[in-house]
């Protein structure tokens, strides 16, 4: 046993390959023979990985999910910012260019509609919950934006680290949502088109979120909604700490 | 060789993530802008730019159609790794505040993508890197 242990941490990235395969596999036979196919099989794959990083973080106390398992510690690798954007980037070969850009326009209109509408929920939930301070409201309204512009809008502003922790918390039950909800509410949505992931991944925001989302819908819509959902994080860490806070400040005092 | 397209890939990555960088500075943001969007474009174009040339082998394509059918694989592994606990401690506020905005923005997507044109145009579905839909 200590040596398959030993063989398994001391080669984790393979083992995985090997394990999220059989994830994959497990998921693909539920999808054909417990849904009937209705239930895409990367979407259980994502809902089983979900699950096991909540295993995870109870077995350990840590915020890695699965990976902080140490056998499991290859699916911090495998599934990090550095692996997922180089794939996210890869699915660019499968872009048709000129759906990309008939869309272009309403994909940035998309952006800056997906900054605003959770950034001011955000912000009024915290209000009605007994966070007044323009502060607050601005670090929880920026996590309903990602996860990523909500601790950075937060340091930028100086608010204290409950609240840059609630924030983070609001964009990780965000992009959970987004995961989950997203094949579920694909009709409903509209998303059979380029155009129409491309408005998604600038409304839904969160590159996690998105990518996982249409992945589970339709893996061809992944590269359009990627394109746009990847400025996301960047238009809202302008955003937060300038215009959104002093629009805030000026509302609250 | 199949390491030429993994490898242009991996320059259209590197390039682009900088670029982002550099982005973030110019307009001073402590984040990459872009980063992915850029490298994606980068590589859209490159693409476009071999073919025209005849540069462009099945081998070279291969590099690159492999990591992009991994990556379903890689965002399970991204799943696993995601604060769940986290994400349960938050309580009422993050939980509120998160649905709220997704179920806001659901509803925008719909109105926009009912609003906007229908197009019956379906040559965007052929794709380069074949996988089964199962």
């Amino acid at each position: 046993m200590h040596e398959l242990q030993n063989a398994l941490t001391s080669n984790s990235l393979i083992f995985a390959f090997a394990f999220i395969g059989l994830i994959v596999y497990i998921s693909g036979k539920l999808s054909r023979y417990l849904t009937m196919g209705r239930v895409h099989g990367s979407a259980i794959a994502i809902l089983i990985g979900l699950g096991l990083a909540y295993w995870g973080g109870l077995e350990t106390g840590g915020t890695k999910g699965l990976s902080d398992v140490k056998i499991f510690g290859g699916i911090g690798l495998m599934g990090g910012a550095m692996m997922r954007d180089f794939a996210i980037v890869a699915t660019a070969f499968e872009v048709n260019v000129i759906e990309a850009r008939k869309a272009g326009l309403i994909g940035v209109v998309s952006l800056f509609l997906g900054t605003l509408i959770p950034f001011v929920f955000g912000a009024s939930v915290a209000y009605s919950m007994g966070y007044t301070s323009a502060i607050d409201m601005t670090t929880i309204g920026a996590g309903a934006v990602t996860y990523i512009v909500g601790p950075v809008t937060g340091a930028a502003i100086g608010a204290s680290s409950d609240i840059m922790a609630l924030s983070i918390a609001t964009g990780v039950v965000k992009a959970i949502m987004v995961m989950v909800f997203t094949p579920m509410l694909a009709r409903f949505m509209g998303l059979n088109s380029p155009r129409s992931a491309m408005v998604f991944g600038g409304l839904a925001g969160t590159v996690s979120g998105v990518s996982a989302g249409l992945a589970a819908t339709d893996r061809r819509l992944v590269p359009y909604g990627a394109l746009v959902a990847t400025f996301h994080t960047g238009l809202g860490c302008l955003m937060g700490p300038s215009v959104l806070y002093l629009a805030v400040k000026a509302l609250v005092g | 060789m199949i390491i030429y397209g993994t490898a242009l890939l991996a320059a259209c990555h590197l390039l682009g993530a900088y670029i982002g960088d550099l982005l973030g500075i110019a307009i001073g943001v402590k984040a990459n802008v872009g980063g992915v969007g850029i490298a994606m474009i980068l590589l859209i174009s490159v693409r476009h730019w071999m073919r025209q040339h005849g540069l462009m082998t099945q081998m070279t394509e291969d590099g690159v159609a492999f990591w992009s059918l991994m990556y379903i694989p890689v965002v399970v592994a991204m799943a696993a790794q995601q604060n769940v606990m986290a994400a349960l401690r938050g309580g009422p506020v993050a939980v509120i505040a998160a649905l709220g905005s997704v179920l806001l923005c659901a509803g925008t997507v719909a109105l926009i993508n009912r609003l906007g044109p229908q197009d019956p145009d379906e040559s965007w579905k052929e794709s380069t890197a074949k996988e089964s839909h199962a």
